[in-house]
């Protein structure tokens, strides 16, 4: 029987390029099928009644969603080039790592740079904290790693959950930052993570299942704008 | 294979701490349980979960791992036999997203609630009433949930330990969230689900779990002033 996969998802976001990478990482062919946000498909709505978000991905008829739920569902149903690694007390480690991101770095990002005037000092500071641990984690890996071969050269042998799961500080982060005119990242404050980055971004598959910058970027200025408009 | 050192940090009035003392029973393994008094975090604790300071964290060989729905994955990993999430790769992603659904959706938001007054609760039990209400539509239309009698798997797990701790925080707090009229399918699973004996046995008394709840509102609100 033909497989076939379809994944719903959308340009600008991070969760679903998340998707994309694990499945270009294993060379799983895929028919992508873009969101339209203003009038949720009919699709999605069928398909994630729970959430009616992207990404979800369709496999043979049968739907999955939730980013890193399909990260780990992507490592269990295709062979080769494992985003987790084999040792259960490694795989626990990432599991935890990638939940920190999802539950506390980036909703704290994203209210240090979008939440109201009143939270984001704090925000800020709860930021900051998340990002030192993170940081603290790599200790001198080049990357989180774990993962079994991202083929190709250079640091993609061992693109890992946790690296794909980081992508939203690896590159919305720097392009938000310049949008709304803070800085919350950069290199003096975070010369390791730093350094991850630039090894993440030095990855093909990474770097070409990432959406534009300069649309990313326009998009997150007239987002700002239509912000100030409103008040 | 050999012996692995195995430690449980927890306390008497933890869910998520049930959860993995379920998970461990189910593997049969053996460990050696570490009580631990959440009003003056032990070194011991901040040592082993500097990142959240909480409980529970398993400690295997003097290694730490924090986050109950990470402990029970590992245990399953680690332990091959009676498996504890499905075998299938299409039904563990679903057992997996509806575990995150029950503890974003139901067990934060009831959190809320309960270390909440006024406008700001009300809006924490109404999301867990539409929370409930999803689970009840969503979660019971495909036979995702194993049925009593048949045992107990990850999700199970989940729910079962939200479900029985709530009446216990609902009391204690002074609010309700589960109608068991209103959600007769979730009502009818916990019924049985409470009968397990693997659930039934060592569950903390009632009124000493609302005495808890009562006492840790209370403490919450006044420093929140």
């Amino acid at each position: 029987m033909a497989e076939e996969v379809k994944l719903f998802g959308l340009w600008g976001s991070p969760f679903s390029r998340r998707v994309e990478i694990a499945l270009k990482i294993k060379g799983v062919k895929y028919e992508y099928i873009e969101d339209d946000l203003q009038n949720k498909s009919a699709l999605l709505l069928k398909y994630n009644p729970v959430h009616k978000k992207v990404p979800v991905l369709l496999h043979n008829g049968k739907p999955i969603a939730e980013s890193l739920v399909l990260l780990e569902y992507i490592d269990e149903t295709w062979e080769g080039n494992p985003n987790l690694p084999p040792d259960p007390y490694e795989r626990a480690q990432a599991r935890f790592w990638a939940k920190f991101i999802d539950e506390k770095c980036l909703p704290a990002l994203w209210k240090a740079l979008f939440g109201e005037e009143s939270e984001q000092e704090k925000a800020m500071e709860e930021a900051l904290q998340n990002l030192k641990m993170l940081e603290k984690e790599l200790k001198d890996k080049r990357l989180f790693g774990g993962g079994g071969g991202g083929g190709g050269g250079g640091g993609e042998e061992s693109i890992g959950l946790v690296d794909i799961a980081a992508n939203f500080i690896a590159y919305w982060v720097g392009i938000i930052q310049e949008a709304v005119g803070a800085e919350i990242l950069n290199r003096e404050r975070f010369p390791v993570l730093y350094k991850w980055i630039d090894e993440l971004l030095s990855c093909s598959v990474i770097r070409e299942n990432l959406p534009p910058r300069d649309k990313m970027l326009a998009y997150f200025i007239s987002r700002v704008q239509a912000a100030k408009a409103s008040k | 294979m050999g012996e692995v050192e195995v430690k449980l940090l927890g306390s008497w009035m933890s869910p998520f701490v049930r959860r993995v003392q379920w998970a461990l029973k189910l593997k049969g393994v053996t460990y050696e349980y570490l009580e631990e008094d959440l009003k003056k975090k032990s070194p011991r604790l901040l040592n082993y979960n500097p990142i959240h300071k909480k409980i529970p964290v398993l400690v295997i060989d003097g290694k730490p791992i924090a986050e109950s729905p990470v402990i029970i994955e590992f245990i399953d990993d680690m332990w091959k036999h009676n498996p504890i999430l499905p075998i299938d790769p299409y039904e563990r992603s679903v057992a997996r997203f509806w575990a995150k659904f029950i503890d974003e959706k139901l067990s934060n938001v009831v959190r809320m609630a309960l270390f909440s007054e006024g406008e700001e609760q009300e809006k924490a039990v109404k999301e867990s009433i539409e929370s409930f209400e999803i689970v009840e539509r969503e979660l019971f239309k495909e036979k995702t949930l194993i049925g009593a009698g048949e045992g107990i798997g990850y999700l199970e797990i989940i729910l079962g330990s939200f479900c029985t701790w709530l009446p216990a925080i609902e009391e204690g707090a002074g609010f309700k969230v589960f109608d068991s009229n209103k959600f007769p399918l979730v009502n009818k699973w916990m019924t049985d689900f409470l009968e397990l004996s693997i659930v039934k046995e060592d569950l903390p008394p009632r009124d000493r779990l609302v005495s808890y709840f009562q006492q840790i509102r209370h403490f919450v609100l006044a420093t929140k002033k």
